[in-house]
């Protein structure tokens, strides 16, 4: 059977590699490493010392106003905008292809385009006071209170047309004759959209929320590119700080703990989402 | 005063005529069926009469009232649809009563309304269950509670039983016909199956081609069916289509079908003597074709023929036997006694009263 040949060779490849890497960095997390890999077994050091960091605990408190900021505005966003292109409009090809074309540009283009539209001296803070309106302020990049929210902006500005695309096909699979029944039942737009579309879409809505929550927990480049997690650290997020620990400071020990950290709350994320998954199988299977 | 009356309807897609001006009169707890091959247009113009779909032309009456430019809510209809349609997320009560809820009628009203329904269908143990958890009879219900829910003028039923198994269809058939006759609604009904046509409908309409082909009765479409294409579609067997020439012989009038050795003569009622000399379809039922010893109803005169076998298919209830006649193949309904092989010669009785002719030009029925 060549097929199977081909499709497991690559894929053994790519499933040792994830499991070897994981392995070694859940091991280096446990050990004294600093600059370089080292065998000597500290225990939960690393995770105690990481956890006492105010970098952490900045990132852990950024990676929840970021997580629910991004994941809520780039849903509800989407949403709106599907179902704005889902009244069946003319040139739905062109919008839908402009909507998802974000999606197609790197997060670091992202970071950098956004880092010119929000710095108050060139982008649209200064746009408006050359305008004429002098008094004009949109400096969130450079206030440590807001500057998380610049980040919550571009990464909706660049994810909205994913979620889109993936709610919009949720949209046209809802079945006719349901909308119909509807509209004799008379159902005007907000309740046909509340209480009928919407209920059947809740499979998709749950997808495409575990796809963004986890895009979320291992953002790094937006930021980067963007804030360079400044103003000062205000704006770390947890893959910041194991690229820290690891490349910048020579602690490869506690970078991994970060890490490991990091891969805990991706399984809090994806553990429920299976299990979620294979119970609606369970309960398809049983109807 | 009619309950729906289409004058003229026209529907295109494009430069695709759908629907070529139909015109419909349905008077008060009639129950119509469309019915019709795939692609007819019969769907189409059941979304017409809803609201669901514009019509390209003419006008659609409501109970005497003009709905053209009327929301499909407040045309007061209900419709039945093939995959039921009910609301996932909702319960079987809320499926029912989602009609009331965006009519705002108060939530008292509401429950006695859903008790009201649940009792004439006998869903009542239901209603707290979800669609998912209903069978395809079960969904069905629901979807005629939600239906009869708000007492319309006018119910829609567009296929509602092509998605049950055979056995649930025959008792849905009944029930549908049954409610029918308690609550007198007045029902448009579309269908590809000619079977629930002739059994549920007080009036049928044949579609084809975008055109009702003829708007009569179960008896006159199958016993009179307006063209060849009526002739073919109703009726399972389908009505025998044979060319024939009309003569008069010192005896009366005869049907001659086939040429030369194989030719039969076959006698028409005298009335059919001012077709004589006319090359016509002649159109016979299954069933008038029978064994040698059946008598038919009337008590006419009778005729017999031996007519080569060519094929025999027995259903248990009755053998249906493809045989030569004049040349031409034909299907008769024998009794399931009668032993017939292929190649075996047989000796069958014609019921000629039952006879239609048809214009092998145009199709129409001429006698």
């Amino acid at each position: 059977m060549p097929e199977l040949l081909v499709i497991w060779g690559p894929l053994l490849l790519a499933a040792a590699h994830i499991v070897v890497f994981t392995a070694w960095t859940v091991w280096i997390s446990f050990t004294a490493s600093t600059l370089m890999p080292a065998n000597e077994f500290v225990g939960l050091r690393n995770y105690s010392s990481v956890l006492a960091t105010r970098n952490w605990k900045i990132a852990f408190d950024n990676l929840f106003v970021f997580g629910g900021g991004f994941v809520a505005f780039t849903m509800l966003t989407g949403l709106l905008l599907a179902i704005l292109i889902d009244q069946r409009i003319r040139g739905e090809n062109v919008l839908r292809s402009i909507f998802l074309y974000p999606m197609a540009v790197s997060f670091v283009v992202t970071g950098v385009v956004w880092s010119w539209l929000l710095n108050p001296g060139m982008g649209i803070q200064k746009l408006v006071n050359d305008f004429g309106w002098a008094g004009f302020r949109f400096d969130w990049i450079v206030d440590r209170e807001m500057a998380i929210w610049t980040i919550v902006l571009a990464g909706v500005w660049q994810a909205a047309g994913f979620a889109m695309a993936l709610l919009l096909a949720g949209l046209r699979s809802v079945e006719p004759d349901l909308i119909k029944a509807a509209q004799i039942d008379g159902a005007g737009p907000v309740r046909m959209y509340t209480r009928v579309i919407l209920p059947t879409l809740w499979p998709i809505m749950v997808a495409v929320l575990v796809i963004l929550l986890q895009m979320a927990i291992t953002t790094f480049d937006l930021v980067r590119a963007l804030t360079g997690g400044g103003p000062g650290i205000a704006t770390q997020l947890p893959a910041l700080v194991v690229y820290d620990f690891m490349f910048q400071r020579g602690q490869i020990g506690r970078g991994a703990a970060a890490a490991v950290l990091m891969f805990l709350i991706l399984l809090g994320v994806l553990v429920p989402h299976a299990l979620f998954k294979y119970a609606r199988k369970r309960r398809a299977a049983d109807a | 005063m009619s309950a729906l009356s289409l004058k003229g309807i026209t529907k295109a897609f494009g430069s695709m005529p759908v629907l070529k001006g139909i015109d419909m009169e349905i008077e008060n707890g009639e129950f119509t069926v469309l019915v019709g091959p795939s692609g007819c247009g019969k769907s189409t113009l059941l979304n017409i009469i809803a609201g669901l779909e514009p019509a390209t032309g003419g006008t659609v009456e409501i109970g005497g009232r003009i709905v053209n430019d009327v929301a499909p809510k407040d045309r007061n209809i209900a419709m039945v649809f093939q995959t039921y349609a009910l609301y996932p997320s909702m319960t079987v009560r809320q499926n029912i009563t989602f009609g009331l809820e965006c009519r705002n009628v108060p939530k008292r009203e509401r429950e006695a309304a859903v008790t009201r329904v649940a009792a004439l269908l006998q869903i009542e143990s239901l209603l707290d269950r979800k669609p998912s958890q209903l069978s395809g009879g079960q969904r069905q219900r629901v979807a005629m509670g939600r239906a009869l829910v708000r007492d319309p003028l006018l119910f829609l039923f567009d296929e509602p039983l092509s998605n049950l198994d055979a056995k649930l269809r025959v008792e849905m058939r009944m029930e549908i016909k049954q409610l029918h006759q308690r609550i007198r609604s007045t029902n448009v009904y579309v269908t590809h199956d000619q079977i629930e046509a002739m059994t549920m409908a007080t009036r049928i309409a044949v579609m084809h081609q975008g055109e009702v082909q003829q708007f009569a009765d179960p008896d006159t479409v199958y016993n009179r069916p307006a063209n060849l294409f009526v002739a073919r579609f109703m009726g399972a067997p389908p009505m025998n289509t044979l060319p024939a020439r009309i003569e008069t012989a010192a005896g009366g009038v005869r049907a001659v079908v086939g040429r030369g050795e194989t030719a039969v003569a076959l006698p028409l009622p005298a009335a059919f003597a001012a077709q004589a000399g006319r090359e016509v379809v002649l159109g016979l039922r299954p069933e008038c074709i029978a064994e040698e010893d059946r008598r038919f109803g009337h008590g006419g005169e009778r005729v017999t023929l031996e007519l080569p076998v060519e094929m025999t298919e027995p259903t248990g209830a009755e053998t249906i036997v493809l045989a030569r006649l004049g040349g031409e193949r034909a299907l008769a309904r024998v009794s399931p006694d009668v032993r017939l092989r292929s190649g075996d010669r047989g000796r069958f009785v014609l019921d000629m009263r039952r006879a239609c002719l048809f214009d092998p030009g145009t199709g129409a029925l001429i006698a």
